[in-house]
């Protein structure tokens, strides 16, 4: 009734190309980015921001990375928690070296220098894939995280081997450090987060997504009618840690604030990520978002739940919280191995017909 | 249709309102971010016992602190840094007086925001050593004893049994690879210099159950000593590979936190003669466990399984909880208000002392040293013993008095890493 191209006349090739053909989809877009630019940085708190939000936006730029590599260029990786150290260090050099730089630009910078790093590591990616791959970028995060333990230089020789951020400004709020308020963090971030899913979305629709997806079934077809595998794999290695390390560096200077590399960018992390976006949706900007915030919201949710609202003793709660968060992964890949996105498509699909599906 | 959108609408609603915190109550909040679960559990559920305990004991037998009510907030962090700041902020809107949060990364990570929002922080024994120095960190307390007093400790235990000359000796250290097993190198490297012993450094990646390569390297290069800096499952795989190399074990000495009941029992007869340091008294023989079981264990409302009473971290997480009680009585005597708020508390642990008469008092004679805290020391006197565990009579010995670490190279260093950090952060530094 609401959700239908009927009536919708387009009359150009852009307004026939663009992300949201359907009206409706277009105003709920509009209608969150709302929400979230006008409504939520008035309501938030610091419990919502650095238990609920923060950590969804910056697990979401992780995962829309990560599924460009795998998602799109179908380049399995196991190197994310690395990559992200990456980014995170980076930052922290940026933002001791130069004092006076921005943090806009730290962050992105950081990015970039994740980026060369990610191409460097994605140079096996020519010769070897599937398994073999995961297995080359899982010497990559093992290396790096080795490499930040190590070499003191990393840390600017402090005694733990901790990196703190400090407090850095834009446009006169600050943005790192221990006093920032929770709307200016939070639209920080979620500045980046909308540009770099954007970004993403119309990269994967162009000319460079086209060679990425194509690489992704069949390389060997992909190379025939011409598409380069060197640039189309090193470019997705190349953007897509770009991405990872945007977020490793968020992660770091924004929401931990203290970082110790093995603890945080450890294995576990390349794998969180790995499940967000096969949860979310393998090749699926919204997937990205969607799996973010089932491994973010779902462990929270319950942990308030049982604990909060029931008075379960915490220990239970959290073992029970595994197993739940476990049932629900497997369930999904048996039920919708296509992910979150799948099932919001198959909604959309359903939602065009009704209410007279026949 | 109707029902369906209201059905879908309440569910919504069910699911939203858990993320709302519960209005905050008037009596005097003490959060433990404690982990029962993950590679630490076996360490972090007697701290966690402890410390509730004690709280439950005041409430039952003194009605409270000074006629308020403790109410202890638990939340699980798992020694997990992101989990840690989801409890901080999840806990801090209840009015939480002190943040203890057992684990040095999530210390970390705490210091700033405690800082900014003004809630203390007592780490007793780990986190940040050179939060000693309070004329920069203002809010972080970590009396009685830090890392770097138990790696001085050590190196004076080895003095001691070696009338006093190590020169030539050789000391290795096998830390967890983090900021808690770095803690002590730098120490130990000055000590090294000082004393003419040579020092190797062994680390274990998280968490800690993979170290067959370290303790070949300790088997090949026959150091005259080990000492550890180890935490959780670390400790028990630490003290079994040792074992398994036929280290001696008079010669392997850990830090407090790898000297608990739970790390050498795994071991067996072959942990007998392990060493550890320790700031604290150990067992349950104390006035104190009396009042316990008669208000807290036969009313039937010990924390957790109630089986780890009189084990070293129990005891540890009960003293913690002592001292933030003393510190909380002193911040009601200051301000003269029972309901006291977290920048009154902080007074009352800056003006904190702790003697001999009072412990006794509290049923803990001889638990621990006596203290002050000020405003320039908010490390405290930094004594300590050594421990022995005596696997046949199952329990630990103390061997020795308390004694005094090697202040001379501590205390430079202290000013050195807070100075450091002063800079970084651009703290200036103040006495009020």
């Amino acid at each position: 009734m609401i959700y239908r191209e009927v009536g919708d006349f387009k009359t150009t090739y852009r307004a026939d190309g663009q992300t949201f053909p359907i009206r409706f989809d277009r105003w709920r877009y509009y209608a969150v980015l709302l929400v979230a630019f006008a409504v939520v940085p008035f309501i938030i708190n610091d419990y919502w921001l650095n238990a609920v939000l923060l950590p969804f936006l910056i697990y979401s730029i992780a995962a829309i990375g990560l599924n460009i590599l795998t998602g799109y260029c179908g380049q399995v990786s196991l190197g994310t928690g690395g990559f992200m150290a990456v980014g995170a260090y980076s930052c922290y050099k940026l933002m001791t070296g130069f004092p006076d730089l921005n943090i806009m630009i730290c962050v992105l910078v950081s990015g970039i220098i994740t980026a060369l790093v990610g191409m460097l590591f994605g140079l096996p990616s020519l010769r070897i894939k599937g398994f073999y791959l995961a297995v080359a970028t899982l010497a990559a995060q093992f290396f790096l995280v080795w490499m930040f333990n190590k070499v003191a230089w990393f840390y600017n020789y402090s005694a733990s081997g901790q990196i703190n951020a400090p407090e850095r400004t834009m446009f006169g709020y600050k943005i790192t450090g221990a006093e920032t308020s929770a709307p200016v963090t939070y639209l920080f971030c979620l500045v980046l987060v909308v540009i770099l899913a954007i970004v993403a979305r119309n990269l994967t629709r162009g000319h460079l997504g086209r060679s990425w997806m194509a690489i992704r079934d069949m390389d060997i077809a992909a190379e025939i009618i011409g598409v380069n595998p060197l640039k189309a794999k090193l470019t997705a290695f190349g953007i897509s840690s770009f991405y990872i390390g945007v977020a490793g560096a968020l992660l770091f200077a924004v929401y931990l604030g203290a970082v110790e590399v093995g603890e945080v960018f450890g294995i576990q992390k390349s794998f969180l990520v790995l499940f967000m976006i096969i949860i979310g949706g393998l090749g699926s900007i919204f997937g990205s978002f969607a799996g973010a915030a089932f491994m973010v919201l779902l462990p929270v949710l319950l942990k308030n739940v049982l604990v909060g609202t029931l008075g379960w003793p915490t220990d239970i709660a959290t073992h029970l919280e595994f197993a739940i968060v476990g049932a629900l992964i497997v369930m999904f890949l048996i039920l919708e191995p296509h992910g979150l996105a799948q099932l919001w498509r198959i909604v959309k699909e359903k939602l065009r017909l009704w209410p007279f599906p026949h | 249709m109707k029902l369906k959108t209201l059905t879908a609408m309440t569910l919504i609603a069910a699911m939203g309102a858990p993320f709302a915190a519960t209005p905050a109550l008037a009596d005097l909040v003490f959060p433990s971010l404690s982990y029962r679960t993950g590679p630490y559990a076996a360490n972090g559920i007697p701290f966690a016992d402890g410390y509730e305990d004690y709280f439950k004991l005041i409430n039952a037998r003194d009605g409270g602190i000074g006629g308020e009510k403790a109410r202890v907030i638990e939340c699980e962090t798992g020694y997990n840094t992101e989990k840690g700041v989801e409890c901080y902020e999840s806990t801090k809107g209840e009015g939480a007086l002190v943040y203890q949060p057992l684990s040095t990364g999530i210390t970390y990570q705490l210091i700033p925001k405690s800082a900014a929002d003004g809630i203390p922080l007592h780490t007793m024994g780990y986190g940040r050593t050179s939060a000693a120095n309070g004329k920069v960190f203002n809010t972080v307390f970590n009396y009685p004893a830090n890392y770097w007093n138990g790696a001085s400790a050590v190196v004076n235990h080895l003095l001691d049994i070696n009338d006093g000359d190590i020169k030539g000796k050789t000391l290795a250290l096998v830390y967890h690879n983090s900021a808690y097993g770095k803690e002590p190198i730098r120490t130990l490297e000055e000590l090294s210099k000082k004393h003419g012993f040579e020092l190797t450094l062994l680390p274990v990646d998280h968490p800690g159950q993979e170290q067959k390569s370290q303790w070949l390297q300790i088997r090949r290069e026959k150091p005259d000593y080990v000492t550890m800096w180890g935490w959780g499952v670390m400790n028990a795989t630490a003290i079994q590979e040792a074992a398994n190399i036929r280290y001696p074990m008079e010669n392997f000495i850990g830090v407090w936190w790898s000297g608990s009941e739970n790390d050498v029992r795994p071991v067996g007869a072959k942990a007998n003669g392990y060493k550890a340091v320790n700031f604290h008294g150990v067992g349950d023989d104390y006035p104190v466990y009396d009042d316990l079981k008669k208000h807290v264990y036969d009313a039937g409302d010990a924390t957790g399984a109630g089986d780890q009473h009189g084990t070293v971290l129990y005891n540890r997480g009960m003293y913690a909880a002592m001292l933030a009680v003393e510190a909380a009585k002193k911040a009601q005597e200051i301000h003269d208000v029972a309901d006291i708020t977290p920048a009154m508390m902080r007074d009352g642990m800056e003006a904190l002392e702790i003697t001999e008469e009072k412990m006794e008092e509290l049923g803990l004679p001889n638990f621990g040293p006596s203290f002050k805290v000020s405003c320039e020391n908010h490390g405290g006197p930094g004594l300590v013993t050594v421990n022995q565990w005596d696997a046949k009579a199952d329990s630990w010995e103390q061997l020795g008095e308390y004694s005094e670490s090697d202040m001379d190279v501590i205390g430079a260093l202290i000013d050195e890493d807070s100075a450091a950090y002063a800079k970084e952060n651009e703290v200036e530094e103040a006495c009020s």
